[in-house]
C-alpha cells in the first residue's frame, strides 16, 4: 500500500487508535507531515502528544491504523526492521533522556560508535561539530548529572542530530526552561532545519515556541487533530478549542 | 438515611445471596487477575529470555559491556557471598558436631558439610544473596533508565535494548554466578573444617579422607548447573521488571522489591525441581 503515500510526504498517519487501559489516547488520528517542513503539534498537557510522537518512530504501536514513513507502513514491522527505519530519525526527549552512565561526548557519539559507520577521527569531528552547534563545545567530558536542564536539552539535540537524521522529533523541547534558554532551543531547531534540511515534528504546549519555529501548526484535542494550518491561519482560526487554548496560554504567558 | 431500614426489609432472597456472595466474587476476580498477571509476566520473561538467546547467537558479544557487568557482579556480590558461604559451612559443622558427637561420628562432619555445600547450600545461598544484591541493583538501574526515557532513547537511536542491556548482563551473570558459587562452596568447606578440626578437635586426616571419599565431582557439577539456572532467573527477572517499570520513582522501587521477591521464590521453586532432576 506504499502508493497511499504522497511523494513529498515524509510521515503519513492514517486513522491510528491507541488505548492505555480503558483510556482512549489516540482516536482515529490522521496527520500528514511534508518533506522538509517543521510541523508543531500543540495541545493541553496529557492529550497524547508525546504518545503520538512515539508512534511516529515505532516505539509505541497503534491498535488500528497505519503509519507510513517515506512510503513504508511501519505498523506491521518487526523490532529489527524498525531499528533500520529508526536510523533515519533523531528524537529529542522531554526529559532529555541522556544516558547517565556516559559523559556528554559519549552520549552524542552514541549512534556513531554504536553503528560503526565511520572511523574514530571522523566521529570526533562530527561530535565536535554537533556540540559546537548547540553551544556546548567544551562540555564533552562532563557527566549529564553536572549539567543544567537547558544544557541537558541541548546535549539531547546534539545527540539527536549526530547521525544526520532525515527526520527529527522534538518532545516538548522548551518545556521547563526559562524563556531565554527556551529561545536558544527554538533557534537551535530553526538552525538544525536550515543546516541539515530535515523534516521536523515538535510537540509542545508553548505557543510562543510554536509560532516561532513552525511552518504549520496542528491542534490536538482528545486524541484527534482538529485544526492544521500555517501560524497565520492558526492565529485567524475561529475553532473554539483552539481559541480557548490560545486564550489560556496567552493569559498564562502574560501572568507568568 | 430514613430509607435505610425499609430497604433492608425489601431485600429479596436473590439480592441477599448476591450480597453474601459479593466478597467471594471479589476474591475470584482478585485471584483471576493475579493468575492472568502471573501468566502474562511468565510469558514476558520467557520471551525476553528467548530473544536474548537469539540475539546472543546472531550478534557478536559486546565484551566491554560484559566485562563491566562481570566486574559489577564480582565486586558487589563477592563479599556477601563469601561471608554467607563461610558462616554457613562453619555453623553447619558446629550443628553437626553437636549431633554426631553423641554417636562418635565426628569424622563424618566433613562429608556432611561438603555434600550440603556443593549440592545445595552453595548454589542456593549464592543465588539468594546475588538476587538480593545484583538483582535489585540491576532492576533499579534499568527501571530508572525506563522511567527517565533512556530506554526509549536507546530505541530511538536504532539500538536494541535487549542486545545492549540484557544480553551483556545475562552473559556476565552466566559466567560470574557459577564462579561465585564455586567460591562459596570452597570457603564453606574451609569454614566447616576450621570449626571441626581447630575448634572441636576432630582428627584432620580422618576429616579430609572422609570428605574426599564421599564427595564426587558430580556433586560439584550439580551445584554449578544449579547456579547457572539461578543466574538466568536472576538476570531475566531483574531485566524484565526493570525494563517494564512504570510510574517514576515509586515504580522503580516496586520493580526492585518485586525482583528480589520473584527471583528468590523462583530460585527456591526451581531448586526443588532441579534437585529432583539432577539426582
Amino acid at each position: 500500500m506504499a502508493n497511499a503515500a504522497h511523494t513529498n510526504t515524509t510521515i503519513d498517519i492514517q486513522g491510528i487508535v491507541k488505548h492505555f487501559g480503558d483510556q482512549l489516547v489516540l482516536d482515529e488520528l490522521s496527520l500528514e507531515v511534508f518533506t522538509g517542513e517543521t510541523i508543531v503539534i500543540i495541545g493541553g498537557s496529557g492529550c497524547g502528544k508525546s504518545v503520538l510522537l512515539k508512534h511516529m518512530i515505532g516505539i509505541l504501536k497503534p491498535e488500528r491504523g497505519r503509519i507510513f514513513i517515506n512510503g513504508t507502513d511501519i505498523v506491521p514491522l518487526s523490532e529489527s526492521r524498525l531499528l533500520e527505519i529508526r536510523s533515519q530519525f533523531g528524537m529529542v526527549f522531554q526529559s532529555s533522556a541522556l544516558f547517565d552512565s556516559m559523559n556528554v561526548w559519549e552520549n552524542v557519539a552514541f549512534s556513531l560508535t554504536e553503528h560503526k559507520t565511520m572511523p574514530r577521527k571522523e566521529i570526533d569531528e562530527r561530535v565536535k561539530y554537533c556540540l559546537d552547534l548547540v553551544g556546548l563545545g567544551g562540555a564533552g567530558e562532563k557527566n549529564p548529572a553536572e549539567l543544567s536542564g537547558g544544557m541537558r536539552k541541548r546535549v539531547g539535540v546534539a545527540r539527536a542530530i549526530a547521525h544526520e537524521p532525515k527526520i527529527i522529533l522534538y518532545d516538548e523541547p522548551t518545556t521547563g526552561l526559562d524563556p531565554v534558554t527556551g529561545d536558544t532551543i527554538n533557534d537551535l531547531i530553526i538552525r538544525a532545519r536550515e543546516r541539515l534540511a530535515v523534516t521536523s515534528v515538535a510537540v509542545t504546549h508553548d505557543l510562543h515556541s510554536a509560532y516561532k519555529i513552525a511552518d504549520r501548526i496542528a491542534m490536538m484535542v482528545n486524541g484527534k487533530i482538529t485544526v492544521v494550518g500555517t501560524p497565520s491561519e492558526i492565529r485567524a482560526s475561529e475553532d473554539r478549542a483552539l481559541r480557548q487554548f490560545i486564550g489560556t496560554s496567552g493569559t498564562a504567558a502574560f501572568m507568568g | 438515611m430514613r430509607k435505610e431500614p425499609s430497604m433492608h426489609l425489601e431485600t429479596s432472597g436473590a439480592q441477599f445471596m448476591t450480597r453474601l456472595l459479593a466478597p467471594l466474587r471479589e476474591l475470584g476476580t482478585f485471584l483471576g487477575k493475579r493468575f492472568s498477571d502471573f501468566v502474562t509476566h511468565l510469558g514476558g520473561m520467557t520471551h525476553l529470555l528467548a530473544s536474548s538467546i537469539a540475539v546472543s547467537f546472531t550478534h557478536p558479544p559486546r565484551w566491554r559491556e560484559i566485562t563491566r557487568q562481570m566486574f559489577n557482579f564480582g565486586v558487589q556480590s563477592a563479599p556477601v557471598v563469601l561471608l554467607t558461604g563461610m558462616a554457613t559451612g562453619a555453623i553447619l559443622a558446629l550443628q553437626t558436631w553437636y549431633q554426631f558427637r553423641l554417636m562418635q561420628m565426628e569424622s563424618l562432619i566433613g562429608p556432611v558439610v561438603s555434600l550440603s555445600m556443593t549440592n545445595e547450600l552453595g548454589p542456593l545461598l549464592t543465588g539468594l544473596m546475588v538476587a538480593g544484591r545484583m538483582g535489585a541493583a540491576m532492576a533499579a538501574e534499568l527501571g530508572t533508565m525506563r522511567v527517565t526515557e533512556q530506554i526509549d532513547a536507546l530505541r530511538s537511536l536504532a539500538t536494541d535494548p535487549v542486545r545492549y542491556l540484557v544480553v551483556p548482563r545475562l552473559i556476565a551473570g552466566f559466567i560470574m554466578i557459577p564462579m561465585l558459587t564455586a567460591f562459596a562452596i570452597a570457603i564453606g568447606i574451609a569454614g566447616g573444617a576450621v570449626v571441626a578440626i581447630h575448634l572441636k578437635g576432630v582428627n584432620a586426616t580422618f576429616y579430609w579422607e572422609k570428605t574426599k571419599l564421599w564427595t564426587e565431582p558430580s556433586d560439584i557439577w550439580v551445584g554449578i548447573i544449579k547456579s547457572a539456572v539461578f543466574a538466568m532467573i536472576i538476570v531475566i527477572v531483574a531485566c524484565y521488571r526493570g525494563v517494564n517499570a512504570s510510574g517514576g520513582a515509586e515504580g522503580v522501587g516496586k520493580a526492585t522489591t518485586g525482583t528480589v521477591v520473584t527471583a528468590c521464590v523462583s530460585i527456591l521453586i526451581s531448586d526443588f525441581f532441579l534437585t529432583n532432576i539432577l539426582f
